[in-house]
Protein backbone atom coordinates (compact mmCIF):
# COMPACT_ATOMS: atom_id res chain seq x y z
CA UNK A 1 0.00 0.00 0.00
CA UNK A 2 1.07 3.54 -0.81
CA UNK A 3 1.48 5.34 2.17
CA UNK A 4 -0.05 8.68 2.19
CA UNK A 5 2.58 10.33 4.01
CA UNK A 6 4.85 10.56 0.69
CA UNK A 7 2.33 12.98 -0.32
CA UNK A 8 2.45 15.74 1.87
CA UNK A 9 -0.15 17.31 -0.30
CA UNK A 10 -3.23 15.71 0.62
CA UNK A 11 -1.65 15.00 4.31
CA UNK A 12 -1.22 18.15 5.14
CA UNK A 13 -5.04 18.93 3.68
CA UNK A 14 -6.35 16.09 6.26
CA UNK A 15 -4.44 17.17 9.11
CA UNK A 16 -6.09 20.69 8.30
CA UNK A 17 -9.42 20.35 8.83
CA UNK A 18 -11.22 16.84 8.90
CA UNK A 19 -12.26 15.62 5.63
CA UNK A 20 -16.38 16.29 4.69
CA UNK A 21 -16.67 12.61 4.53
CA UNK A 22 -15.28 9.72 6.68
CA UNK A 23 -15.78 6.38 6.14
CA UNK A 24 -13.76 4.31 9.00
CA UNK A 25 -13.90 0.35 9.12
CA UNK A 26 -17.43 -0.70 7.76
CA UNK A 27 -18.67 -4.16 7.36
CA UNK A 28 -21.74 -4.37 5.07
CA UNK A 29 -24.12 -7.26 5.04
CA UNK A 30 -26.77 -8.09 2.90
CA UNK A 31 -30.02 -10.33 3.87
CA UNK A 32 -28.13 -10.97 7.27
CA UNK A 33 -25.45 -13.18 5.52
CA UNK A 34 -23.84 -11.98 2.83
CA UNK A 35 -20.60 -10.04 3.98
CA UNK A 36 -19.58 -7.65 1.21
CA UNK A 37 -17.75 -5.11 2.69
CA UNK A 38 -14.90 -6.06 5.13
CA UNK A 39 -13.45 -3.34 7.07
CA UNK A 40 -13.14 -0.50 4.36
CA UNK A 41 -12.10 3.18 5.18
CA UNK A 42 -12.40 6.08 3.39
CA UNK A 43 -11.82 9.71 2.89
CA UNK A 44 -13.27 12.57 1.11
CA UNK A 45 -11.82 15.82 1.38
CA UNK A 46 -14.15 19.39 1.43
CA UNK A 47 -14.32 20.46 -2.30
CA UNK A 48 -12.18 17.83 -3.42
CA UNK A 49 -12.74 14.66 -6.61
CA UNK A 50 -11.99 11.10 -5.11
CA UNK A 51 -12.07 7.70 -7.53
CA UNK A 52 -12.96 4.46 -6.13
CA UNK A 53 -11.52 2.23 -8.86
CA UNK A 54 -12.45 -1.76 -8.67
CA UNK A 55 -13.12 -4.94 -10.85
CA UNK A 56 -16.62 -6.15 -10.49
CA UNK A 57 -18.10 -7.09 -7.60
CA UNK A 58 -15.22 -4.94 -5.52
CA UNK A 59 -18.00 -3.41 -3.90
CA UNK A 60 -17.86 -0.14 -5.17
CA UNK A 61 -21.44 0.62 -5.78
CA UNK A 62 -22.45 -1.09 -2.19
CA UNK A 63 -19.72 1.49 -0.62
CA UNK A 64 -21.40 4.47 -1.98
CA UNK A 65 -25.10 3.17 -0.87
CA UNK A 66 -23.44 2.24 2.17
CA UNK A 67 -23.22 6.24 2.59
CA UNK A 68 -26.21 7.49 0.67
CA UNK A 69 -28.16 4.74 3.08
CA UNK A 70 -29.91 3.13 0.01
CA UNK A 71 -28.32 -0.02 1.13
CA UNK A 72 -31.73 -0.01 2.93
CA UNK A 73 -34.00 -0.68 0.24
CA UNK A 74 -32.26 -3.80 -0.94
CA UNK A 75 -31.83 -5.39 2.70
CA UNK A 76 -28.50 -4.21 3.19
CA UNK A 77 -27.04 -3.13 6.68
CA UNK A 78 -23.63 -1.34 7.80
CA UNK A 79 -22.77 -3.87 10.73
CA UNK A 80 -19.61 -2.42 11.73
CA UNK A 81 -17.80 0.70 11.68
CA UNK A 82 -18.85 4.23 11.13
CA UNK A 83 -19.64 6.62 8.09
CA UNK A 84 -19.33 10.61 9.56
CA UNK A 85 -20.70 13.43 7.00
CA UNK A 86 -19.44 16.86 7.99
CA UNK A 87 -18.64 15.68 11.21
CA UNK A 88 -21.94 13.61 12.22
CA UNK A 89 -22.69 10.28 12.06
CA UNK A 90 -24.85 9.03 9.23
CA UNK A 91 -24.78 5.24 8.71
CA UNK A 92 -28.51 3.69 9.64
CA UNK A 93 -30.01 7.06 9.32
CA UNK A 94 -32.98 6.72 6.54
CA UNK A 95 -31.95 8.04 3.00
CA UNK A 96 -34.32 10.61 2.48
CA UNK A 97 -32.85 11.90 5.36
CA UNK A 98 -29.20 12.09 4.23
CA UNK A 99 -30.58 13.54 0.87
CA UNK A 100 -31.70 16.66 3.18
CA UNK A 101 -28.15 16.45 4.68
CA UNK A 102 -26.51 17.34 1.27
CA UNK A 103 -25.48 14.16 0.05
CA UNK A 104 -26.96 12.87 -3.60
CA UNK A 105 -26.12 9.68 -4.90
CA UNK A 106 -26.15 9.52 -9.04
CA UNK A 107 -27.06 5.67 -9.35
CA UNK A 108 -25.62 3.42 -11.76
CA UNK A 109 -27.76 3.42 -15.03
CA UNK A 110 -28.93 7.18 -14.67
CA UNK A 111 -32.28 6.20 -13.47
CA UNK A 112 -34.01 8.51 -14.36
CA UNK A 113 -38.00 8.76 -14.29
CA UNK A 114 -38.56 7.24 -17.98
CA UNK A 115 -42.40 8.77 -17.43
CA UNK A 116 -41.77 11.87 -17.22
CA UNK A 117 -40.73 15.06 -19.12
CA UNK A 118 -37.29 16.77 -18.71
CA UNK A 119 -38.53 19.18 -16.41
CA UNK A 120 -40.40 17.38 -14.52
CA UNK A 121 -37.62 15.05 -13.47
CA UNK A 122 -35.55 18.14 -12.70
CA UNK A 123 -37.55 19.90 -10.16
CA UNK A 124 -37.94 16.68 -8.67
CA UNK A 125 -34.58 16.70 -7.85
CA UNK A 126 -35.32 19.81 -5.45
CA UNK A 127 -37.75 17.85 -4.38
CA UNK A 128 -36.42 18.21 -0.59
CA UNK A 129 -36.11 22.21 -1.07
CA UNK A 130 -38.58 24.71 -0.23
CA UNK A 131 -36.98 28.32 -1.31
CA UNK A 132 -37.59 29.85 -4.46
CA UNK A 133 -34.63 29.85 -6.37
CA UNK A 134 -35.65 26.44 -7.82
CA UNK A 135 -36.57 28.40 -10.90
CA UNK A 136 -32.81 30.41 -11.09
CA UNK A 137 -31.42 26.77 -10.62
CA UNK A 138 -33.28 25.17 -13.37
CA UNK A 139 -31.79 27.41 -15.80
CA UNK A 140 -28.37 26.78 -13.95
CA UNK A 141 -28.71 23.04 -15.21
CA UNK A 142 -29.32 24.09 -18.59
CA UNK A 143 -26.51 26.69 -18.69
CA UNK A 144 -24.34 23.36 -17.93
CA UNK A 145 -26.66 21.32 -19.98
CA UNK A 146 -27.73 23.47 -22.62
CA UNK A 147 -29.01 20.46 -25.20
CA UNK A 148 -31.32 19.42 -22.21
CA UNK A 149 -33.38 22.74 -22.51
CA UNK A 150 -34.12 21.79 -26.03
CA UNK A 151 -36.21 18.13 -25.19
CA UNK A 152 -39.48 18.49 -24.26
CA UNK A 153 -40.84 15.38 -24.89
CA UNK A 154 -40.40 12.24 -21.74
CA UNK A 155 -37.24 11.43 -20.36
CA UNK A 156 -37.27 8.15 -21.41
CA UNK A 157 -36.96 8.77 -25.04
CA UNK A 158 -33.78 10.70 -24.10
CA UNK A 159 -30.37 9.42 -25.64
CA UNK A 160 -28.38 7.47 -22.80
CA UNK A 161 -25.96 10.47 -22.53
CA UNK A 162 -28.74 12.59 -22.12
CA UNK A 163 -30.16 10.26 -19.58
CA UNK A 164 -26.62 10.89 -17.57
CA UNK A 165 -26.92 14.60 -18.11
CA UNK A 166 -30.06 14.35 -16.44
CA UNK A 167 -29.42 12.58 -14.14
CA UNK A 168 -26.05 14.81 -13.38
CA UNK A 169 -28.62 17.66 -13.59
CA UNK A 170 -31.31 16.38 -11.64
CA UNK A 171 -28.81 15.49 -8.70
CA UNK A 172 -27.98 19.66 -8.76
CA UNK A 173 -31.42 20.60 -8.01
CA UNK A 174 -30.51 18.99 -4.67
CA UNK A 175 -27.68 21.52 -4.06
CA UNK A 176 -25.62 18.68 -2.63
CA UNK A 177 -22.72 19.30 -0.68
CA UNK A 178 -21.66 15.88 -1.77
CA UNK A 179 -22.37 13.96 -5.12
CA UNK A 180 -21.52 10.34 -5.10
CA UNK A 181 -21.76 9.23 -8.63
CA UNK A 182 -21.73 5.65 -9.82
CA UNK A 183 -20.54 4.82 -13.38
CA UNK A 184 -21.23 8.33 -15.02
CA UNK A 185 -19.34 6.70 -18.29
CA UNK A 186 -21.48 3.37 -18.34
CA UNK A 187 -22.27 2.57 -22.35
CA UNK A 188 -21.52 6.01 -23.68
CA UNK A 189 -19.71 6.70 -26.30
CA UNK A 190 -15.98 7.65 -25.62
CA UNK A 191 -16.79 11.36 -26.63
CA UNK A 192 -19.64 11.59 -24.74
CA UNK A 193 -17.38 10.48 -21.92
CA UNK A 194 -15.25 13.10 -22.06
CA UNK A 195 -18.15 15.91 -22.83
CA UNK A 196 -19.43 14.32 -19.27
CA UNK A 197 -16.35 14.45 -17.44
CA UNK A 198 -15.63 17.49 -18.16
CA UNK A 199 -18.97 18.09 -16.58
CA UNK A 200 -18.09 16.66 -13.63
CA UNK A 201 -14.88 18.84 -13.51
CA UNK A 202 -16.61 22.03 -14.08
CA UNK A 203 -19.59 20.98 -11.17
CA UNK A 204 -16.54 20.79 -8.87
CA UNK A 205 -14.59 23.95 -9.75
CA UNK A 206 -17.45 26.51 -10.80
CA UNK A 207 -20.35 24.83 -7.93
CA UNK A 208 -17.66 23.70 -4.95
CA UNK A 209 -19.37 20.30 -5.03
CA UNK A 210 -17.17 17.62 -3.68
CA UNK A 211 -17.24 14.42 -5.21
CA UNK A 212 -17.08 10.69 -4.77
CA UNK A 213 -16.72 9.05 -8.25
CA UNK A 214 -17.04 5.31 -8.74
CA UNK A 215 -15.72 4.17 -12.20
CA UNK A 216 -14.83 1.41 -14.73
CA UNK A 217 -13.39 4.01 -16.73
CA UNK A 218 -9.85 4.24 -14.42
CA UNK A 219 -7.97 6.54 -16.77
CA UNK A 220 -10.66 8.74 -16.90
CA UNK A 221 -11.19 8.95 -13.41
CA UNK A 222 -8.28 9.32 -12.49
CA UNK A 223 -7.83 12.21 -14.65
CA UNK A 224 -10.21 14.38 -12.90
CA UNK A 225 -9.66 12.89 -9.47
CA UNK A 226 -7.47 14.12 -7.16
CA UNK A 227 -7.07 11.34 -5.14
CA UNK A 228 -7.91 7.58 -5.56
CA UNK A 229 -8.38 4.17 -4.23
CA UNK A 230 -8.58 0.92 -5.09
CA UNK A 231 -10.79 -1.64 -4.07
CA UNK A 232 -10.96 -5.74 -4.23
CA UNK A 233 -13.29 -7.95 -2.62
CA UNK A 234 -14.80 -5.14 -0.48
CA UNK A 235 -11.46 -3.49 0.93
CA UNK A 236 -9.08 -0.58 0.28
CA UNK A 237 -6.18 -2.45 -1.36
CA UNK A 238 -4.42 0.58 -2.27
CA UNK A 239 -4.67 4.28 -2.20
CA UNK A 240 -2.64 7.24 -3.17
CA UNK A 241 -2.93 10.78 -5.12
CA UNK A 242 -4.07 10.05 -9.03
CA UNK A 243 -0.86 10.59 -10.37
CA UNK A 244 1.05 8.29 -8.01
CA UNK A 245 -1.91 5.65 -8.81
CA UNK A 246 -1.85 6.13 -12.40
CA UNK A 247 2.22 5.79 -12.64
CA UNK A 248 1.80 2.35 -10.20
CA UNK A 249 2.64 -0.63 -12.53
CA UNK A 250 -0.13 -2.71 -10.83
CA UNK A 251 -2.86 -0.16 -11.48
CA UNK A 252 -1.34 -0.04 -14.93
CA UNK A 253 -1.38 -3.39 -15.58
CA UNK A 254 -4.95 -4.17 -14.33
CA UNK A 255 -7.05 -0.69 -14.89
CA UNK A 256 -5.50 1.30 -17.16
CA UNK A 257 -4.77 -1.43 -19.78
CA UNK A 258 -0.83 -0.05 -19.87
CA UNK A 259 1.19 -3.16 -21.53
CA UNK A 260 4.65 -4.07 -20.64
CA UNK A 261 7.22 -4.43 -23.52
CA UNK A 262 6.35 -8.34 -23.04
CA UNK A 263 2.79 -8.54 -24.22
CA UNK A 264 3.06 -6.73 -27.94
CA UNK A 265 0.35 -9.57 -29.35
CA UNK A 266 -2.53 -11.45 -28.02
CA UNK A 267 -0.73 -14.41 -28.19
CA UNK A 268 0.46 -14.57 -25.01
CA UNK A 269 -2.82 -14.69 -23.83
CA UNK A 270 -2.12 -16.29 -20.03
CA UNK A 271 -0.32 -13.59 -19.18
CA UNK A 272 -3.14 -11.59 -20.21
CA UNK A 273 -5.62 -12.95 -17.95
CA UNK A 274 -2.99 -13.17 -14.75
CA UNK A 275 -4.69 -11.55 -12.21
CA UNK A 276 -2.94 -9.57 -8.96
CA UNK A 277 -4.63 -10.37 -5.52
CA UNK A 278 -3.20 -8.06 -2.74
CA UNK A 279 -5.32 -10.69 -0.50
CA UNK B 1 -90.29 11.90 -26.49
CA UNK B 2 -88.38 9.16 -26.34
CA UNK B 3 -85.35 11.16 -27.63
CA UNK B 4 -85.55 13.55 -24.57
CA UNK B 5 -86.11 10.15 -22.32
CA UNK B 6 -82.74 8.75 -23.98
CA UNK B 7 -80.75 11.87 -23.29
CA UNK B 8 -81.81 12.23 -20.03
CA UNK B 9 -80.48 8.76 -19.42
CA UNK B 10 -77.16 9.81 -20.97
CA UNK B 11 -77.08 13.08 -18.71
CA UNK B 12 -77.71 10.63 -15.55
CA UNK B 13 -74.91 7.88 -16.82
CA UNK B 14 -72.32 10.94 -17.14
CA UNK B 15 -73.39 12.26 -13.71
CA UNK B 16 -73.23 8.93 -12.39
CA UNK B 17 -69.55 7.94 -14.15
CA UNK B 18 -68.55 11.26 -13.19
CA UNK B 19 -68.97 10.15 -9.39
CA UNK B 20 -67.60 6.59 -10.78
CA UNK B 21 -64.60 8.49 -11.97
CA UNK B 22 -63.56 10.16 -9.02
CA UNK B 23 -63.71 7.03 -7.25
CA UNK B 24 -61.71 5.01 -9.49
CA UNK B 25 -59.24 8.00 -9.68
CA UNK B 26 -58.96 7.30 -5.58
CA UNK B 27 -58.40 3.74 -5.95
CA UNK B 28 -56.09 4.04 -8.94
CA UNK B 29 -53.97 6.57 -6.88
CA UNK B 30 -53.59 4.31 -4.10
CA UNK B 31 -52.77 0.93 -6.44
CA UNK B 32 -50.05 3.43 -8.06
CA UNK B 33 -48.56 4.60 -5.19
CA UNK B 34 -48.25 1.50 -3.03
CA UNK B 35 -49.06 -1.37 -5.38
CA UNK B 36 -52.36 -2.26 -3.16
CA UNK B 37 -55.77 -3.37 -4.68
CA UNK B 38 -58.05 -1.61 -2.50
CA UNK B 39 -60.75 -3.71 -1.65
CA UNK B 40 -62.32 -1.35 1.14
CA UNK B 41 -62.70 1.98 -1.85
CA UNK B 42 -66.66 1.55 -1.48
CA UNK B 43 -66.13 1.12 2.32
CA UNK B 44 -64.78 4.78 2.07
CA UNK B 45 -67.76 6.29 0.62
CA UNK B 46 -69.64 4.77 3.57
CA UNK B 47 -67.62 5.99 6.34
CA UNK B 48 -67.64 9.18 4.15
CA UNK B 49 -70.81 9.63 4.29
CA UNK B 50 -71.84 8.40 8.01
CA UNK B 51 -69.63 10.64 9.50
CA UNK B 52 -71.19 13.59 7.89
CA UNK B 53 -74.43 12.49 8.13
CA UNK B 54 -74.19 11.91 11.61
CA UNK B 55 -72.64 15.46 12.06
CA UNK B 56 -75.31 17.19 10.42
CA UNK B 57 -78.22 15.49 12.20
CA UNK B 58 -76.64 14.74 15.19
CA UNK B 59 -74.75 17.49 15.89
CA UNK B 60 -76.81 19.84 13.72
CA UNK B 61 -73.49 21.45 11.78
CA UNK B 62 -73.99 23.55 8.91
CA UNK B 63 -73.61 21.64 6.14
CA UNK B 64 -70.12 23.24 5.24
CA UNK B 65 -69.11 23.05 8.78
CA UNK B 66 -70.17 19.20 8.61
CA UNK B 67 -68.23 18.54 5.36
CA UNK B 68 -65.07 19.79 6.16
CA UNK B 69 -64.97 18.30 9.11
CA UNK B 70 -65.88 15.26 7.47
CA UNK B 71 -62.88 15.54 5.00
CA UNK B 72 -60.20 16.11 8.36
CA UNK B 73 -61.74 12.66 9.70
CA UNK B 74 -61.20 11.78 6.35
CA UNK B 75 -57.57 12.17 6.18
CA UNK B 76 -56.46 11.01 10.06
CA UNK B 77 -58.65 7.92 9.15
CA UNK B 78 -56.75 7.26 5.73
CA UNK B 79 -53.26 7.78 7.41
CA UNK B 80 -54.30 5.93 10.29
CA UNK B 81 -55.39 2.92 8.08
CA UNK B 82 -52.64 2.74 6.18
CA UNK B 83 -49.60 3.37 9.25
CA UNK B 84 -51.46 1.07 11.19
CA UNK B 85 -52.64 -2.20 8.83
CA UNK B 86 -51.10 -1.52 5.59
CA UNK B 87 -47.20 -0.85 6.32
CA UNK B 88 -47.01 -3.70 8.44
CA UNK B 89 -48.01 -5.72 4.98
CA UNK B 90 -45.16 -4.17 2.96
CA UNK B 91 -43.17 -6.74 1.34
CA UNK B 92 -45.86 -9.40 2.02
CA UNK B 93 -47.40 -11.39 -0.71
CA UNK B 94 -49.78 -9.29 -2.65
CA UNK B 95 -52.59 -11.88 -1.68
CA UNK B 96 -52.29 -10.99 1.87
CA UNK B 97 -52.35 -7.79 1.15
CA UNK B 98 -55.58 -8.21 -0.71
CA UNK B 99 -57.39 -10.33 2.15
CA UNK B 100 -56.37 -7.63 4.36
CA UNK B 101 -57.99 -4.88 2.58
CA UNK B 102 -61.00 -7.26 2.00
CA UNK B 103 -61.13 -7.62 6.19
CA UNK B 104 -60.88 -3.78 5.82
CA UNK B 105 -64.60 -3.91 3.91
CA UNK B 106 -66.30 -6.50 5.78
CA UNK B 107 -65.19 -4.61 9.35
CA UNK B 108 -65.96 -1.18 7.79
CA UNK B 109 -69.49 -2.29 6.42
CA UNK B 110 -70.21 -4.32 9.54
CA UNK B 111 -69.49 -1.26 12.08
CA UNK B 112 -71.15 1.07 10.28
CA UNK B 113 -74.50 -0.91 10.16
CA UNK B 114 -73.62 -1.56 13.90
CA UNK B 115 -73.79 1.99 14.82
CA UNK B 116 -76.30 3.70 12.40
CA UNK B 117 -78.69 0.67 11.65
CA UNK B 118 -79.33 -1.34 8.45
CA UNK B 119 -81.81 1.19 7.03
CA UNK B 120 -81.31 4.44 5.24
CA UNK B 121 -81.27 7.61 6.28
CA UNK B 122 -81.82 10.78 4.26
CA UNK B 123 -79.75 13.44 4.57
CA UNK B 124 -80.95 16.53 5.70
CA UNK B 125 -82.02 18.69 2.60
CA UNK B 126 -79.42 20.63 2.00
CA UNK B 127 -80.49 22.75 -1.39
CA UNK B 128 -83.66 24.74 -0.96
CA UNK B 129 -84.85 23.89 -4.85
CA UNK B 130 -84.66 20.30 -4.97
CA UNK B 131 -84.37 20.31 -8.49
CA UNK B 132 -83.36 22.53 -11.16
CA UNK B 133 -84.01 22.31 -14.98
CA UNK B 134 -81.19 22.23 -17.42
CA UNK B 135 -81.80 22.79 -21.53
CA UNK B 136 -85.28 21.85 -20.38
CA UNK B 137 -84.22 18.41 -18.46
CA UNK B 138 -85.08 18.20 -14.72
CA UNK B 139 -82.00 17.32 -12.99
CA UNK B 140 -81.33 17.24 -9.22
CA UNK B 141 -79.62 19.99 -7.01
CA UNK B 142 -77.40 17.64 -5.43
CA UNK B 143 -76.30 15.73 -8.83
CA UNK B 144 -75.44 18.74 -10.19
CA UNK B 145 -73.50 19.89 -7.46
CA UNK B 146 -71.93 16.24 -7.77
CA UNK B 147 -70.75 16.87 -11.54
CA UNK B 148 -69.45 20.16 -10.47
CA UNK B 149 -67.58 18.60 -7.51
CA UNK B 150 -66.32 15.58 -9.43
CA UNK B 151 -64.86 18.10 -12.63
CA UNK B 152 -63.36 20.10 -9.66
CA UNK B 153 -61.57 17.09 -8.36
CA UNK B 154 -60.65 16.18 -11.41
CA UNK B 155 -59.37 19.22 -12.43
CA UNK B 156 -57.40 18.75 -8.52
CA UNK B 157 -55.64 15.81 -9.70
CA UNK B 158 -54.33 17.10 -12.68
CA UNK B 159 -52.78 20.08 -11.29
CA UNK B 160 -51.50 17.68 -8.41
CA UNK B 161 -49.68 15.73 -10.28
CA UNK B 162 -48.22 17.86 -12.96
CA UNK B 163 -47.18 20.68 -10.59
CA UNK B 164 -46.96 20.24 -7.21
CA UNK B 165 -43.65 18.69 -5.80
CA UNK B 166 -45.49 16.38 -3.71
CA UNK B 167 -47.56 15.02 -6.61
CA UNK B 168 -44.52 14.52 -8.75
CA UNK B 169 -43.16 13.01 -5.62
CA UNK B 170 -45.85 10.29 -5.64
CA UNK B 171 -45.01 9.76 -9.62
CA UNK B 172 -41.74 8.97 -8.44
CA UNK B 173 -42.56 6.80 -5.88
CA UNK B 174 -44.88 4.89 -8.00
CA UNK B 175 -42.29 4.67 -11.19
CA UNK B 176 -39.58 3.35 -8.62
CA UNK B 177 -39.19 3.62 -4.88
CA UNK B 178 -35.40 3.11 -4.81
CA UNK B 179 -35.01 6.05 -7.07
CA UNK B 180 -37.94 8.35 -5.24
CA UNK B 181 -35.43 7.69 -1.84
CA UNK B 182 -32.67 8.91 -4.01
CA UNK B 183 -34.32 11.92 -4.59
CA UNK B 184 -34.88 12.71 -0.82
CA UNK B 185 -38.69 11.14 -0.95
CA UNK B 186 -39.80 9.41 2.08
CA UNK B 187 -41.33 6.64 0.71
CA UNK B 188 -43.71 5.49 3.76
CA UNK B 189 -44.67 9.34 3.84
CA UNK B 190 -46.15 8.73 0.08
CA UNK B 191 -47.71 5.68 0.86
CA UNK B 192 -49.69 7.45 4.28
CA UNK B 193 -50.45 10.73 1.77
CA UNK B 194 -51.66 8.57 -1.36
CA UNK B 195 -54.12 6.62 1.40
CA UNK B 196 -55.35 9.89 3.24
CA UNK B 197 -56.04 11.62 -0.47
CA UNK B 198 -58.06 8.77 -1.42
CA UNK B 199 -60.05 8.53 1.59
CA UNK B 200 -60.88 12.15 1.34
CA UNK B 201 -61.89 12.26 -2.20
CA UNK B 202 -64.10 9.00 -1.89
CA UNK B 203 -65.79 10.46 0.93
CA UNK B 204 -66.67 13.56 -0.70
CA UNK B 205 -68.51 11.03 -3.29
CA UNK B 206 -69.97 8.89 -0.44
CA UNK B 207 -71.51 12.96 0.77
CA UNK B 208 -72.94 13.31 -2.87
CA UNK B 209 -74.56 9.79 -3.48
CA UNK B 210 -75.72 10.02 0.15
CA UNK B 211 -77.28 13.59 -0.46
CA UNK B 212 -79.22 11.98 -3.26
CA UNK B 213 -80.03 8.73 -2.40
CA UNK B 214 -79.60 8.59 1.33
CA UNK B 215 -76.83 7.15 3.39
CA UNK B 216 -77.03 3.30 3.73
CA UNK B 217 -74.55 0.25 3.06
CA UNK B 218 -75.33 0.35 -0.66
CA UNK B 219 -73.05 3.46 -0.90
CA UNK B 220 -70.03 0.38 -0.75
CA UNK B 221 -71.19 -0.67 -4.06
CA UNK B 222 -69.51 1.93 -5.91
CA UNK B 223 -66.37 0.26 -4.48
CA UNK B 224 -67.21 -2.68 -6.68
CA UNK B 225 -68.52 -0.73 -9.68
CA UNK B 226 -64.65 0.86 -9.64
CA UNK B 227 -63.32 -2.47 -10.88
CA UNK B 228 -64.85 -2.47 -14.91
CA UNK B 229 -64.04 1.03 -14.24
CA UNK B 230 -60.41 0.90 -13.82
CA UNK B 231 -59.72 -2.32 -15.90
CA UNK B 232 -61.40 -0.37 -18.99
CA UNK B 233 -59.26 2.69 -18.33
CA UNK B 234 -55.86 0.92 -17.20
CA UNK B 235 -55.06 -0.16 -13.63
CA UNK B 236 -52.48 2.59 -13.14
CA UNK B 237 -53.88 5.36 -15.44
CA UNK B 238 -55.53 7.96 -13.59
CA UNK B 239 -57.02 9.80 -17.11
CA UNK B 240 -58.08 6.28 -18.15
CA UNK B 241 -59.83 6.01 -14.31
CA UNK B 242 -62.13 8.41 -15.21
CA UNK B 243 -62.55 7.73 -18.36
CA UNK B 244 -63.42 4.47 -17.28
CA UNK B 245 -65.86 5.78 -14.76
CA UNK B 246 -67.21 7.80 -17.41
CA UNK B 247 -68.21 5.16 -19.94
CA UNK B 248 -69.55 2.66 -16.92
CA UNK B 249 -72.12 5.45 -16.29
CA UNK B 250 -73.01 6.22 -19.29
CA UNK B 251 -73.33 2.20 -20.62
CA UNK B 252 -75.29 1.32 -17.28
CA UNK B 253 -78.13 4.11 -18.13
CA UNK B 254 -78.21 2.85 -22.00
CA UNK B 255 -78.25 -0.70 -20.68
CA UNK B 256 -81.03 -0.15 -18.75
CA UNK B 257 -82.65 1.51 -21.69
CA UNK B 258 -82.05 -0.89 -24.37
CA UNK B 259 -83.25 -3.51 -21.28
CA UNK B 260 -86.61 -1.62 -20.50
CA UNK B 261 -87.30 -1.10 -24.28
CA UNK B 262 -87.16 -4.38 -26.10
CA UNK B 263 -84.99 -7.16 -23.63
CA UNK B 264 -86.78 -7.05 -20.41
CA UNK B 265 -84.08 -9.58 -18.90
CA UNK B 266 -84.23 -6.69 -15.99
CA UNK B 267 -81.62 -5.95 -13.85
CA UNK B 268 -79.08 -4.83 -16.79
CA UNK B 269 -78.24 -1.34 -14.87
CA UNK B 270 -76.87 -3.89 -12.54
CA UNK B 271 -74.84 -6.21 -14.74
CA UNK B 272 -73.62 -4.27 -18.16
CA UNK B 273 -70.53 -2.89 -16.95
CA UNK B 274 -69.38 -5.91 -16.03
CA UNK B 275 -70.06 -7.86 -19.40
CA UNK B 276 -67.89 -4.70 -20.52
CA UNK B 277 -65.31 -5.65 -17.96
CA UNK B 278 -64.98 -9.24 -19.01
CA UNK B 279 -64.95 -8.46 -22.90
CA UNK B 280 -62.30 -5.35 -22.03
CA UNK B 281 -60.26 -8.23 -20.09
CA UNK B 282 -60.29 -10.33 -23.67
CA UNK B 283 -59.95 -7.79 -25.79
CA UNK B 284 -57.25 -4.96 -24.00
CA UNK B 285 -55.59 -7.03 -21.12
CA UNK B 286 -54.23 -3.65 -19.85
CA UNK B 287 -56.58 -1.20 -20.56
CA UNK B 288 -57.04 1.23 -22.63
CA UNK B 289 -54.38 3.74 -21.28
CA UNK B 290 -52.56 1.10 -19.20
CA UNK B 291 -49.06 1.79 -18.83
CA UNK B 292 -46.70 1.41 -21.85
CA UNK B 293 -42.84 0.94 -20.27
CA UNK B 294 -40.33 2.99 -22.11
CA UNK B 295 -37.67 0.47 -22.84
CA UNK B 296 -34.63 1.72 -24.74
CA UNK B 297 -32.86 -1.16 -26.75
Amino acid sequence: MLDTAQHPASAAASAAAPPLLEVANIEVVYNDVILVLRGLSLAVPQGGIVALLGANGAGKSTTLKAISGLLKTEEGEVTRGEVRFAGERIDGIDPHDIVRRGIFQVMEGRRIVADMTCLENLRLGAFTRRDNEIRRDIEMVYSFFPRLKERTGLAGYLSGGEQQMLAIGRALMARPKLILMDEPSMGLSPLLVKEVFGIIRRINSELGVTILLVEQNARMALSVAQYGYVMEQGKVVLDGTAEALAANEDVKEFYLGGHGAERKSFRNLKSYKRRKRWL
Amino acid sequence: MEGALLFQLLLNGLIVGALYGVVAMSFVLIYKASQVVNFAQGEFLLVGAWVCWWLLTEWQLPFWAGFLVTLAFMTLFGIILQVVVLRPLIGEPVISVIMATIGLGIFFQALMKWIFGVFAKPFPPVFSAERVSVLGLEVQTAYLLSLGISLAIMAGFGWFFRYSRHGLAMRATAFDQQVAQSLGISVPRVFAMSWAISAVVSAVAGVTVGMVNGVSSALSVYGIKVFPAVILGGLDSILGAVLGGLIVGVLENLAQYVDGQWLNWGNMYQVAPFYALLLILMVKPYGLFGTKNIERI
